[in-house]
Parts: C-alpha cells; sequence; structure tokens
C-alpha cells in the first residue's frame, strides 16, 4: 500500500522512501516509446475555441501597441490576483498570472524605474502608493545594486563593454522542479524543507543565517502556493492522483514562479517523461482517452504560449521581441540507454500542429544519434512545417550531466532541481581588443566632463607606433587587458547577485530545488568571432592603425588577405579557441559569490546587434556600429567554403570551457538540402 | 600534381548523392548562355596539390556516410583530367566515393590519347554527371559555343565501360525544352545501358548577377526560369516508362 492515493499503481523506489527524487521516479516509471505519430489525436473543439480567444486577444495586443492591459496596482505575488480565466468552462487547465487574460503583472522587486519606465512607455502610470513603498520603505535589487558599484563599474556598463547586465529586472535562468508539485504535493515538500532548516545549526555566522531566512522563504512561498492553487479550487497539498492534477500541479509550480520573478529567462525545464508516466497510468485505467490527454496537453501549452511581461521597448529591443525563455527540453536518452521519449514528447510536440506554430514554449529536442529512428522522423517532419523546434546535443551534454538535465533559456543546461545559475550576461571581447590597441580608452564614448576619450580601463600603455599592428605586442596587450576585464566581470556580476538574493530571492523557484544546491556563475562572451578575425588580420595581414585627433585609433587599413573563421582554416580557428579559453581561465582564476562554478556561454543570438551598435571600428574590417556577429557564428559572408566547413569552425569551440552553451545560427532553404523530399 | 581550383563547398546536396565535398576546377571551353558560374570560365584559380585538395575533403568524411562523398566539378573539370584522375585514385584510397560532373566536351574518340586518358579515369571514378547541353548538333552550338558529338560519344563509352551516369539536362524556356528535342534525347538516353537517374534542372536567373560583376553581357536576359509545369512535363518525356 502507497503512503499517498497519488502513488498507487507506480512502482516504489527511493523516491517514495522520504526523499524528494523525481529521476529515480521517472527512471522506476516511464514507458519508451519508439512506435510512430499515428496514435496522435486533433485538437478538440474546446481547444480550437480557447485558441481562437488567445488569437482574437493577440491582435487586440498588438493593435494596442504591444500591450493590452497593465496593472499599475497590485503588486504581484502568488496569491495578489484572483482567478483568471480564458473561458472557465472550456479550460482543462487553469492559471493566469493576473485576474485577466493579456493583462501585465506589476513586478518591482527587481527595481521600481523599470516597472515604471514599462508602464510609462505604454501609456501607463504607476500607482503613485507603490513607488512610495518602493522607493521610500522597500528596496529593490535595482537600488541595491547601484548603492553598490564601484566607478570603474559604472563605467565599464556605460561604455558597455560590459553589457546586458541583469542589474535592473530579474535574473530569471532559475528552473524550479516544478514536476515535485504533481509527484510530492506541497505538504511533503514543506515537510522536507522543514527538516532541512532545522539541521541548520550551530554558530550562526552571516552564511547559515542567510541559509535559515532562505528556507524560511522558500516555506512560505510553498504555503502560497497551495493557497494560489486553492484560489483555482485545487487543491495541491497531497500528491496529484490523475493526469491532468499532474499537469496542473505541475503548472501551478511554474506560475507561481512567473508571478513571483520577471525573469530574463523563466524556462520550466524537462516535463514530458514524467507527464507520461500519468498520462500511461490514466490511458491503461481507462479513465481518459487520447483525445482527453492531447487536450490536457494543449491547454496546458497554450497557457505557456500567453506568459507576459511587462518590459521596457529598450529590453525588448536587446532580445529582439519580447522572449520569455519558457524552455522545455524534450527526449534524449538515459544513461542506461533507453530513450526518453515517450508518447507525451509527441503530444507537447503535436501541440505545433493543433494550435499551429509558435516560439514558445521554446520546445527543445534533446538530440541523439540514438534517439528512435521515428521520433527523428517525427521532429524533422514538424520543423519543415513549423520552424519551432530548438535541437541541442543530448550526446554532448549527456555526459557531464546525466539525464535528468534541462536548458534554461536557449542553451544552457542544468540538473533539474539539483542546479541554479547566477546569470552574468556579456562580456564584450571585441570591444576589449580595442581597448588593448587604445591603452583601456573607449573608442566611442567621451569624458562628459574633459570631452576627452572615456577612460574605462586602469591606464594601460596603449600601441603608440603606426606602423603595422605587431601580432605579439597586440597579443600581449590583449592578454592584459582581458585581465582587468575578467576581474571587472567577475566582481560585477558577485555584487548584482548578492543584490538579487537580498532583495528579490527567488524562494519559489528555490523551494522546488534540493537545499544543497549547485551554482553555477554563467558568465558570457560576445564579439568571439569578430576577435578572432581581428587578431587573424593582425597577425597574417597588414593592419595600420587611423587615429583620430586624440590619438586614438579609430579604425584600421589592411593590406593583404588573411584566413577568418568560419572556413574550417586553423589559422583562424585556433585564435577563436586561444581567446575562449584565455579568457574563461583568467575568469576562473576569481572568487565567484556563494562559491558557483564559473562556467561561459557563447550565446548572444539577438542582442549581437546592440552589442555592435557600442563596437567601434574593428581590425578586421568591421565596420563601427555593425552587428557582432551572433553566438559562436563566423562574421556575415565570411564563411565562403559552405555550411559544414563553418559549422567545423564552431565545433573547435572546446565545450568544457564553455559548459554554459555555444550557439551557431544556421538557417539554410529547403532547396539546398537536396532536390528530393 | 597541381591542380587549379575556383573553390570549395564543404555541404553540396544537389551534385551527386548524399553530403558531398564539392571542388570547382577553374577554366572552362564552353561558353553556355545559361551558365551561372562565368566566373569559372578563364583560366587562373588557385592552385591546391592533391594531397591538399584530400586532406580538406577528409575533414568532411564523418558527414559523407553511406552515399556522400567528392564531386568535382567547374568549369570543366576534365580540361584539367590528369589532376582529376590523380585526386579521385587517391580519394579512393581513402574509401571514398567519386563523382565528376562533366560535359564530356574532353573526350575526343579519335583521339588515342584522349580517350586513354579517360579510360584512365574511368578506373576510379564512381559516377559521372554527364550534362547533355542539346542533342541537336546545331542547336548546341549556338548555346554553347561547341557541338555535341564529343559528349554524345562520351555517353556511349561510359555505358560501354560500365560506368554509372546521372544524365543531367538543362531546361531553358524556348532553347532546350522543345517537346522534339526532349524526346530525341530521351531516345538517346535509352541506348545508354548505366543511366542510373535522369535530372532535370530548371534553368534560374541567380548567375546574372555574376555577369554583372565581371561585366559581361547577359546572354539569356528576359529569359524567366520555367515553369513547374514544364519541369514535370520535361521529366515525364526524359523518364517515365
Amino acid at each position: 500500500m502507497m503512503q499517498y492515493k497519488g502513488w498507487e499503481g507506480f512502482v516504489p523506489g527511493k523516491w517514495c522512501n522520504d526523499e524528494v527524487d523525481v529521476r529515480d521516479f521517472i527512471q522506476h516509471n516511464y514507458t519508451p516509446y519508439e512506435g510512430d505519430a499515428a496514435f496522435l489525436a486533433p485538437a478538440t473543439e474546446a481547444t480550437k475555441k480557447l485558441w481562437d480567444i488567445i488569437c482574437d486577444l493577440t491582435k487586440k495586443e498588438i493593435a494596442a501597441g504591444g500591450v493590452l492591459n497593465a496593472d499599475t496596482k497590485i503588486v504581484s505575488t502568488l496569491t495578489s490576483h484572483g482567478a483568471g480565466y480564458l473561458d472557465k468552462d472550456l479550460e482543462k487547465i487553469v492559471g493566469l498570472q493576473t485576474d485577466e487574460p493579456f493583462k501585465r503583472a506589476l513586478q518591482p522587486f527587481g527595481g521600481i524605474r523599470m516597472s515604471e519606465g514599462a508602464l510609462e512607455m505604454y501609456g501607463y502610470t504607476i500607482d503613485p502608493q507603490v513607488k512610495e513603498i518602493f522607493t521610500k520603505y522597500r528596496k529593490t535589487h535595482n537600488e541595491g545594486v547601484f548603492d553598490a558599484y564601484t566607478p570603474e563599474m559604472r563605467a565599464a556598463r556605460s561604455a558597455h563593454i560590459l553589457t546586458g547586465l541583469p542589474d535592473a529586472y530579474g535574473r530569471g535562468r532559475i528552473i524550479g522542479d516544478y514536476r515535485r508539485v504533481a509527484l510530492y504535493g506541497v505538504d511533503y515538500l514543506i515537510r522536507k524543507k522543514e527538516e532541512d532548516k532545522l539541521a541548520i545549526n550551530g554558530d550562526m555566522l552571516p552564511e547559515k543565517v542567510r541559509d535559515r531566512e532562505e528556507l524560511a522563504d522558500q516555506i512560505k512561498a510553498l504555503k502560497a502556493l497551495k493557497e494560489m492553487a486553492a484560489i483555482y479550487g485545487c487543491d495541491i497539498s497531497r500528491p496529484a492522483e490523475t493526469a491532468q492534477e499532474a499537469i496542473q500541479a505541475l503548472y501551478f509550480g511554474y506560475l507561481a514562479a512567473v508571478k513571483d520573478q520577471n525573469g530574463a529567462a523563466m524556462s520550466i525545464g524537462r516535463n514530458t517523461t514524467f507527464l507520461d508516466i500519468y498520462i500511461e497510468r490514466d490511458l491503461q485505467k481507462g479513465i481518459i482517452t487520447e483525445e482527453q490527454a492531447q487536450e490536457f496537453i494543449d491547454h496546458f501549452i497554450m497557457k505557456l504560449r500567453i506568459v507576459k511581461f511587462m518590459r521596457t521597448k529598450e529590453y525588448n529591443e536587446l532580445f529582439s521581441g519580447d522572449p520569455t525563455w519558457v524552455t522545455e527540453a524534450i527526449g534524449g536518452m538515459g544513461v542506461d540507454g533507453r530513450t526518453l521519449v515517450t508518447k507525451t514528447a509527441y503530444r507537447v510536440l503535436h501541440t505545433l500542429d493543433n494550435l499551429g506554430p509558435a516560439p514558445e514554449p521554446n520546445l527543445t529536442v534533446l538530440w541523439s544519434k540514438r534517439l528512435p529512428v521515428n521520433f527523428k522522423r517525427f521532429c524533422a517532419d514538424i520543423s519543415i512545417r513549423t520552424s519551432s523546434i530548438q535541437y541541442e546535443s543530448d550526446d554532448l551534454m549527456r555526459p557531464e550531466m546525466g539525464d535528468d538535465y534541462a536548458i534554461a533559456c536557449c542553451v544552457s543546461c542544468m540538473k533539474v532541481g539539483k542546479d541554479m545559475q547566477f546569470f552574468g550576461a556579456r562580456a564584450n571581447l571585441a570591444k576589449c581588443l580595442l581597448y588593448a590597441i587604445n591603452g583601456g580608452k573607449d573608442e566611442l564614448m567621451k569624458d562628459k566632463k574633459t570631452g576627452k576619450p572615456m577612460q574605462v580601463s586602469p591606464e594601460f600603455m596603449p600601441i603608440t607606433s603606426n606602423d603595422a599592428l605587431d601580432f605579439n605586442e597586440v597579443i600581449a596587450k590583449f592578454d592584459n587587458m582581458m585581465t582587468w576585464l575578467a576581474d571587472l566581470y567577475v566582481n560585477t556580476l558577485n555584487l548584482i547577485h548578492y543584490m538579487h538574493d537580498k532583495y528579490s530571492y527567488e524562494a519559489l523557484e528555490m523551494s522546488l530545488h534540493d537545499t544543497k544546491v549547485r551554482r553555477f556563475f554563467a558568465t558570457g562572451i560576445a564579439g568571439l568571432s569578430c576577435t578572432a578575425d581581428a587578431l587573424s588580420a593582425i597577425k597574417y595581414a597588414k593592419v595600420y592603425p587611423v587615429r583620430n585627433e586624440d590619438g586614438i585609433v579609430v579604425d584600421y587599413r589592411i593590406e593583404g588577405d588573411f584566413p577568418k573563421y568560419g572556413n574550417n582554416d586553423d589559422r583562424a580557428d585556433e585564435l577563436a579557441v586561444w581567446v575562449l579559453k584565455t579568457f574563461m581561465k583568467k575568469v576562473k582564476s576569481h572568487y565567484t559569490y556563494r562559491d558557483s562554478v564559473p562556467t561561459t556561454s557563447i550565446l548572444t543570438i539577438t542582442s549581437n546587434v546592440v552589442y555592435g551598435k557600442k563596437t567601434g571600428n574593428t581590425p578586421d574590417g568591421r565596420r563601427g556600429g555593425t552587428p557582432l556577429a551572433p553566438g559562436a557564428n563566423p562574421m556575415h559572408g565570411r564563411d565562403c567554403n559552405g555550411a559544414l566547413a563553418s559549422l567545423e569552425s564552431v565545433a573547435k569551440l572546446p565545450y568544457e570551457y564553455s559548459r554554459d552553451g555555444i550557439s551557431n545560427t544556421f538557417s539554410i532553404t529547403p532547396g539546398s538540402l537536396g532536390k528530393e523530399d | 600534381m597541381i591542380g587549379r581550383i575556383h573553390s570549395f563547398e564543404s555541404f553540396g546536396t544537389v551534385d551527386g548523392p548524399g553530403i558531398r565535398f564539392v571542388v570547382f576546377l577553374q577554366g572552362c571551353p564552353l561558353r553556355c548562355q545559361y551558365c551561372h558560374n562565368p566566373d569559372t570560365w578563364e583560366a587562373g584559380g588557385k592552385e591546391y596539390t592533391v594531397e591538399e585538395v584530400v586532406a580538406q575533403a577528409l575533414r568532411y568524411k564523418n558527414y559523407f556516410g553511406d552515399k556522400g562523398g567528392v564531386t568535382v566539378t567547374g568549369g570543366e573539370p576534365l580540361v584539367q583530367i590528369d589532376f582529376v584522375t590523380e585526386l579521385f585514385k587517391a580519394l579512393k584510397a581513402k574509401g571514398i566515393h567519386t563523382c565528376v560532373d562533366t560535359s564530356g566536351i574532353t573526350f575526343n574518340p579519335e583521339s588515342e590519347t584522349s580517350v586513354d586518358k579517360h579510360k584512365k579515369l574511368l578506373g576510379v571514378t564512381d559516377l559521372v554527371l554527364l550534362d547533355i547541353k542539346h542533342i541537336d548538333d546545331e542547336a548546341c552550338k549556338n548555346l554553347t559555343g561547341q557541338g555535341n558529338a564529343h559528349t554524345l560519344a562520351f555517353a556511349k563509352f561510359l555505358s560501354d565501360n560500365g560506368t554509372p551516369i546521372w544524365i543531367r539536362q538543362v531546361l531553358v524556356p524556348g532553347i532546350t525544352d522543345g517537346e522534339e528535342s526532349l524526346a530525341r534525347t530521351r531516345a538517346f538516353i535509352d541506348e545508354l545501358k548505366t543511366v542510373q537517374k535522369v535530372e532535370v534542372l530548371p534553368y534560374h536567373t541567380m548567375g546574372a548577377v555574376k555577369y554583372e560583376k565581371l561585366g559581361l553581357e547577359y546572354p539569356l536576359q528576359g529569359v524567366d526560369a520555367p515553369s513547374k509545369e514544364k519541369v514535370a512535363y520535361a521529366k515525364r518525356i526524359l523518364t517515365e516508362k
């Protein structure tokens, strides 16, 4: 006899023996699926009607200039709003961020100025009392950071050598293990957290006090989560008893996270294999049909599609749109060799047919050579028709991360419920190279007081000769400048994340993690290919500096040709590898907040455009203000040996130095993939 | 052995089976009006040794799978037949599928040396993509500047030699899409024993930009790509049983 009714019919294991272990539950209970897509069911009438309501609201939202409605008064918490519906009678999975669909929540804990500014841009005015509370009585993360920033940090920030720092908005990137809500029920989770809290004893060093306080906040958040579900008439104090309840409970966990945090990326984890166990159980019992199973999934995904945040237009410009990065990782292989693909992986991808293509949730297939061939075909078929699936290499990530990791944002992997990360935006290395040449003076910005070029780093010796740049001299200076930048970057992030924990702690998301969590310190690099090409130009061609009246090198005259990153030419590619390794080693040499593990990413998928705007002419011939390449892509138009050569160049970047992810944006027309289907 | 090369494409998917590393050789004796690579006509190009090209190709061996390999095209690759033969010999030694995309223009059945050289090439060639420009000798001259006798002789030579052939027919409205000439082409193909596939390649205007860059007049000004129906019709004539 199982402890809970919701566990009946499941194979017991460590997971139900006074532990929280979702992976163990999955491994004991899931059914791999290697068949084809023939079993899938179309959208029900209710699904179609609900989707029509959303399409209609979307049209109205676009007509209204991007925001249909926004809360100006009620500060969003788990229980701040009453129940909201699209159509209460039709919805199988319920819950909205506020009490109305498409009404954006007010989330000022990251920064009141961001909230106020965003509202203003769309013609709303923040309630004066809320503004007063968050300026006079309640400090925000943003205020904390700016209280503590050093002048050098501010300068680097305004010169955009450090860019996109999460200092005025929610850092995001944390993925709660929302499955725990369904599997264990909230009361069980509260009990486990209370036990953890009791175990923190002894000398009350600041760290212990913080840990106890955070656990108290987590417990409060879990209690609020129960209350939030109760507003919708649902009891999630106990384990879910049906598939519908499981999906609902899991979604409530996620909904609570987005009510609590307006994070840069609010990913949802890896849920299809887990949910499939519940759906299979109900199908076996004969209490639901495939149509109903698909309907639950369709309604769940529909809710994820309408997650919205109130953000400024600049923020949206940085990310080219209004992304929420509700990334759901699908499929992959288990470490025991069985595939983690289940029928529910199909059901979730099938929403792209039932509801039509959409960018969110960001459905991400964890690709392995060993995935079932039917599933591969199914994915390829949907990709061809909808262009809405992201693929990532499970074979690359599994050895390090096991088989229960998920993806935060677009490429950043973490073990679900066991890892979290401190999102660190990017350091612009192309600009760092320009600083090396100009002794740390910005090539674009002027000092407001003196009108002279702004000195951002301490004064380093610039390159003074007007001869062709000497590769060894540039490398030596660049190495020094990277040392400075890595130091400043890491410490800026240390400060930012201290303040985020202090003033905008993600209590709900962290309550769905193990108490002893591994933290990643996720730094990032922008401008890698531009930097590699610039170094290659200096090494293999002749690059003459062109100075302005202040003696600042503002342009470069290039004589001769040089190898370029993206052509599978080791001469250029090894420079990219050198830059990555050198910078990462410097990052690793520093203290990182809460003993986090330093990682880096090369994944500026859209912000490369904005970063490029703030970067002057570079020695590779790139014009100032034009975009850097996205992620680890070669510079636009410089890869001239075809796709594989370009991909091979990117593939030389060592993943162990860039664990937080490497992205390469690659588009291809169907015709260039061959002549036959 | 040195070859003069225009460029490489590491992800070729339309010149032979599977994923292919494509080598574009420089130089061509023909001046086909529809040519979309006029930048490969003149002699020149960058010099590479056989070893260098093999080393390049081997970088992509993992992608070739069961079907892919290396395709040599141009220009007219067989202007440099000795280089191609040496290259294919080296590739075969590494177990790589070899394919040449040619007009057959270099094959002179009257010349013993020419026949010998082509015979040697076929010894290390897995597949020939043979471009029949026009089945009518006179029309062929108008279209390419040369007659088709060498091409047709080469086709028979391939057939007799047992070399697999993919026939390619570029479909240019008003020039190569006449029913009568397509039917004649079909009759010719039917006499060959080793044809595995007949490809109809619809003429496109993407090459026009290159003419402009090279300061050349574009010969097919005003000719549009053939309609889907025309292409399907040509395919039917050339392939249907």
